[in-house]
């Protein structure tokens, strides 16, 4: 073998280093039109799929734009926001400040169930301001939260609502959609996908047989929210509030159920005032 | 390119075909396993992952032969890691804008090439020492043997497992279900790949008795 000058070695890699990192760059841009366009797609196939119509790639545009009569936004009050695009929010954002709300919930609670270390505290004065602020944080937090609604309307004029929801399964995001008739209690489709559940397992629940199981649910049992529970079969009594769980993949089915209670509870607001 | 002998001449026939059966990389040298086991539930995308590993392997190791005489030895590994992980990654995008929903069902495995053994052993082996031409079929030929038993394996789990082919229901069509058949659950679960994979490698020794070690 030919032996080689340190300088030489160093020169070899960076130039190597540099060139590849151009094409690289250069290929991802060139492709990220067409991959942007995929991802758009598959939003739109899965928004129509929870309103019980089958969409392939090249049609889902037109029929997209056929049904989805309108999207509003919403803020934690059931208000519409105006100048925010539904299809623009990021549901992951949101998500994150449903996690951030329960966390503040739960510090909030523990400080609630200790009196006593309380009432030593309060000689300092401390805990007090921190309950407030613990307070005003969470309000904070919820007056960020956006809602993104899709409004869909039928060749029969019925019209459904369609929620956007999103958790954590087993090894990592699971979302989907949900849409609701216009008494905003029962479930009319449900489409569930998932980044790397368990093949055969938790990654069902992206399969028809687990989605249909939604249908006809109801989400309040009289006027309190209840969501779905995605339970063992046998374990409670079927109910139209629970759906059977995916053998074998438990925590997907939790994580499931988990999602729907979370995003959903979020919309109460607007649940109440769709239903008067 | 290979100058006075044929573009296909027997030698380099030979280094097309060796790797699907005498040599074949998994069966024999047992290397990739790991993703062999990981995307062969259906036959569709085990065939695009066939197709993006031949590339892989095709295509680095036709730049690192064309690049052989001017490697620094010493840090030659990392210059094999950097032309496979470019390459993956263009195989990734480009899945990503073509193929999208194969794409998102191979998920991290399509990025997990760039571990395949298969890739780095032919680049270290074959390519640092020969002419671009043979690097290339060698490439494809190894690419090849390992998509083979890729496709192998997932004809079966996807038949046994799903009673499906390429989404088709085969199985529902010939009326075998009326009979009383039920899917085999199990087809689908990581353990029957290395039993199926077992199973090839058990038929291959056993009718060819030179890969049988003494």
């Amino acid at each position: 073998m030919k032996s080689f000058s340190n300088r030489y070695i160093y020169i070899f890699s960076a130039t190597m280093v540099v060139i590849v990192a151009t094409l690289l760059a250069f290929i991802s841009l060139q492709l990220k039109p067409a991959q942007e366009r995929n991802i758009l797609t598959e939003k739109m196939q899965n928004i129509l799929a929870s309103v019980r119509v089958q969409s392939t790639t090249s049609n889902a545009q037109d029929l997209f734009d056929k049904y989805i009569t309108g999207s509003i936004v919403l803020n934690n009050e059931g208000k519409i926001l105006e100048n925010t695009d539904a299809f623009d929010v990021d549901l992951v954002a949101q998500v994150s400040k449903i996690e951030k709300t329960k966390q503040l919930k739960s510090l909030l609670a523990e400080r609630r169930v200790s009196p006593f270390k309380q009432f030593i505290a309060s000689f300092g004065g401390a805990k007090e301001t921190d309950r407030q602020g613990i307070q005003s944080q969470i309000s904070a937090i919820g007056g960020e939260r956006q809602l993104p609604v899709y409004i869909c309307t039928k060749e029969d004029s019925s019209v459904y609502y369609i929620f956007p929801v999103r958790g954590k399964g087993l090894w990592g995001p699971v979302w989907g959609y949900i849409s609701l008739e216009a008494d905003m209690n029962t479930i009319y489709g449900a489409v569930f996908d998932h980044k790397s559940e368990t093949p055969g397992l938790g990654a069902e629940i992206n399969q028809e047989w687990f989605q249909v199981n939604f249908r006809g649910k109801k989400l309040f049992d009289g006027a309190s929210f209840r969501s779905i529970e995605v339970a063992k079969k046998g374990t409670v009594e079927p109910s139209p509030f629970t759906v059977d769980a995916i053998s074998g993949g438990t925590i997907t089915s939790k994580g499931v159920e988990a999602m729907l209670y979370d995003c959903l509870e979020g919309y109460i607001p607007y649940f109440e005032t769709q239903k008067n | 390119m290979s100058g006075k002998e044929p573009l296909l001449s027997p030698k380099n026939l030979r280094l097309l075909t060796d790797p699907l059966a005498r040599n074949n990389p998994v069966t024999v040298l047992v290397l990739g396993i790991c993703s062999a086991l990981a995307v062969t539930v259906k036959l569709e995308p085990s065939i695009v992952m066939a197709i993006s590993v031949i590339i892989v392997t095709a295509f680095s190791n036709l730049v690192i032969s064309l690049m052989r005489n001017y490697i620094p030895p010493r840090i030659r590994i990392i210059v094999q890691l950097v032309v496979i992980a470019a390459m993956v990654i263009i195989v990734d995008q480009v899945l990503k804008a073509y193929a999208y929903n194969v794409s998102k069902q191979l998920s991290v495995f399509v990025g997990l090439i760039i571990t395949n053994c298969i890739i780095m052993g032919r680049l270290e082996a074959f390519a640092l020492g020969n002419k671009p031409w043979p690097a290339f079929l060698d490439g494809v030929g190894n690419g090849a043997g390992y998509g083979f038993i890729l496709i192998v394996v997932a004809f079966f789990r996807e038949l046994l497992g799903s009673g499906t082919l390429l989404g088709y229901p085969v199985l529902e069509k010939i009326g075998l279900y009326k009979t009383g058949y039920v899917n085999n659950g199990m087809m689908i679960l990581p353990p029957m790949a290395l039993i199926t994979l077992g199973i090839i490698i058990w038929v291959q020794r056993s009718r060819n008795k030179d890969l049988i070690e003494s």
